[in-house]
């Protein structure tokens, strides 16, 4: 490829690129993966601002170039963030997880985006930088559709930001593949759950993958599980309501009607 | 207008200093450019494994960098692991363990397994199996090479005693 690629030390150094017009690359597994890259491109892994991982007004800060895998094995995630830490075990396979960034999966805007469910259960708000500063946003805001997002012109994913649930919350992930490694998920469910001191879910915040043209949160399942106990019929009925919020599709992967049978049997791993 | 660039970068331990266009991939930069072609092009979509480097000690997927990538960085391919004559642990185990077929994702293989052996010395075996399950073989299962990985952890840890 006779391409030009630049990998900026700093974001000072960014800017100028951008408004020239190169195309951004994080971990670049799915921008290279699709072959033809541009032209121009900017890589932006060596941009000390995009990357840390630490704790912020209550909020776990992950810089946009975090890879997979330094997210996966970092404390903080694996003890604040289990849903998410959940998603990053079963995303792609420990080649992709090596190169693959948190950042990229957002802007990516996949519908089967690993991370992307537990961050919306996580209501995530995205750090955008551009020249001007930094602005945020909501992740369910800022995904559009497939591969669209709310993305200025000049702006990159500087961060996404999560709310580390208190000690005790239920955090679930779960994904259903093909197969268990390289598989692009046929259906994702995300639960992040508050319950109260005798067991009734005082909140719930369900998020599935894959079912629709962005993860979908589900607010009429969310507002039937909350003040009820997680029992089988409890959960059998939020089923039945997920299956009527989602909006699945046919392809190679799975059948739209498989996708709903699916989507309406994960909640039953909540039951306690 | 897309120029050339010299990149300088370790490979295998020696000092590279080459020019090459900066959107190369990493896969053809060190296969035709450096003549490593332990470094094999499978899937070219980062789905096989079999192009994987050591990159600053990590394993990553060379048909899903560009050379510019590269600049500053240590890249360890499967013959800086060891030699036909001195052979790495893992590539004996490997030989051993008869855990080849055709041998095609062997060399991505030996890599991603020196990571996971740098990072946890005594794996259990569904960690070996995990550390591999982006290399894609599809001449044989996988119980000899996970076999092999076993043994070349064994072998690594009497050698460092």
């Amino acid at each position: 490829m006779n391409a030009d690629v630049r990998c900026p030390g700093s974001l000072a150094e960014l800017w100028p690129l951008l408004e020239d017009g190169f195309a951004v690359m994080a971990g670049g597994t799915d921008l290279l993966a699709r072959r033809g890259a541009p032209g121009r491109v900017a890589c932006l892994e060596r941009i000390a601002g995009l990357q840390g991982i630490r704790e912020e007004e209550g909020l776990l800060r992950m810089g946009a170039c975090e890879t997979h895998s330094r997210l996966l094995r970092h404390p903080l995630t694996a003890s604040g963030l289990p849903v998410l830490a959940r998603a990053l075990s079963v995303l792609g396979s420990p080649l992709v997880r090596n190169m693959g960034t948190i950042g990229g999966n957002i802007v990516t805007a996949s519908p089967a985006g690993d991370t992307l469910p537990p961050l919306y259960a996580l209501d995530a708000v995205v750090e955008l930088a551009s020249r001007q500063g930094t602005r945020r946003v909501p992740l369910d805001g800022f995904i559009l559709g497939p591969g669209r997002t709310a993305l200025g012109e000049g702006e990159i994913v500087s961060a996404v930001l999560a709310r580390i649930p208190a000690a005790g919350e239920v955090q679930h992930f779960e994904k259903v593949g093909r197969r268990k490694a390289l598989a692009i998920s046929v259906v994702s469910l995300a639960a992040v759950l508050r319950l109260d001191g005798s067991g009734t879910v005082a909140s719930a915040r369900l998020a599935l993958g894959s079912v629709g043209p962005t993860v979908l949160r589900c607010p009429r399942a969310e507002a039937m599980l909350t003040g009820r106990r997680l029992d089988r019929e409890t959960l059998l009925a939020v089923g039945e309501t997920l299956r009527e919020e989602i909006s699945p599709i046919d392809d190679l992967r799975a059948t739209a009607a498989y996708r709903r049978t699916v989507a309406g049997n994960l909640p039953l791993r909540l039951a306690v | 207008m897309s120029g050339m660039v010299t990149l300088t970068f370790t490979l295998n331990g020696a000092p590279v200093r080459i020019e090459t266009s900066p959107g190369r991939r990493v896969v053809d930069l060190i296969r035709e450019d450096l003549g490593l072609t332990a470094v094999k092009e499978g899937c070219g979509s980062g789905e096989c494994g079999a192009c994987a480097v050591l990159v600053d000690g990590v394993a990553r997927l060379s048909c899903l960098m560009l050379a510019a990538q590269l600049e500053g960085r240590e890249v360890v391919t499967a013959e800086g692991l060891g030699t036909i004559d001195d052979p790495h642990p893992i590539q004996a185990a490997f030989a051993a363990a008869g855990a080849v077929q055709c041998g095609y994702c062997t060399p991505g293989m030996t890599v991603a397994v020196a990571e996971l052996l740098a990072r946890n010395p005594s794996p259990q075996r569904h960690e070996a199996r995990e550390a591999i399950s982006g290399n894609l073989c599809r001449c044989t299962g996988y119980v000899k090479i996970v076999d092999a990985v076993m043994d070349a952890a064994q072998a690594m840890g009497k050698e460092t005693k």
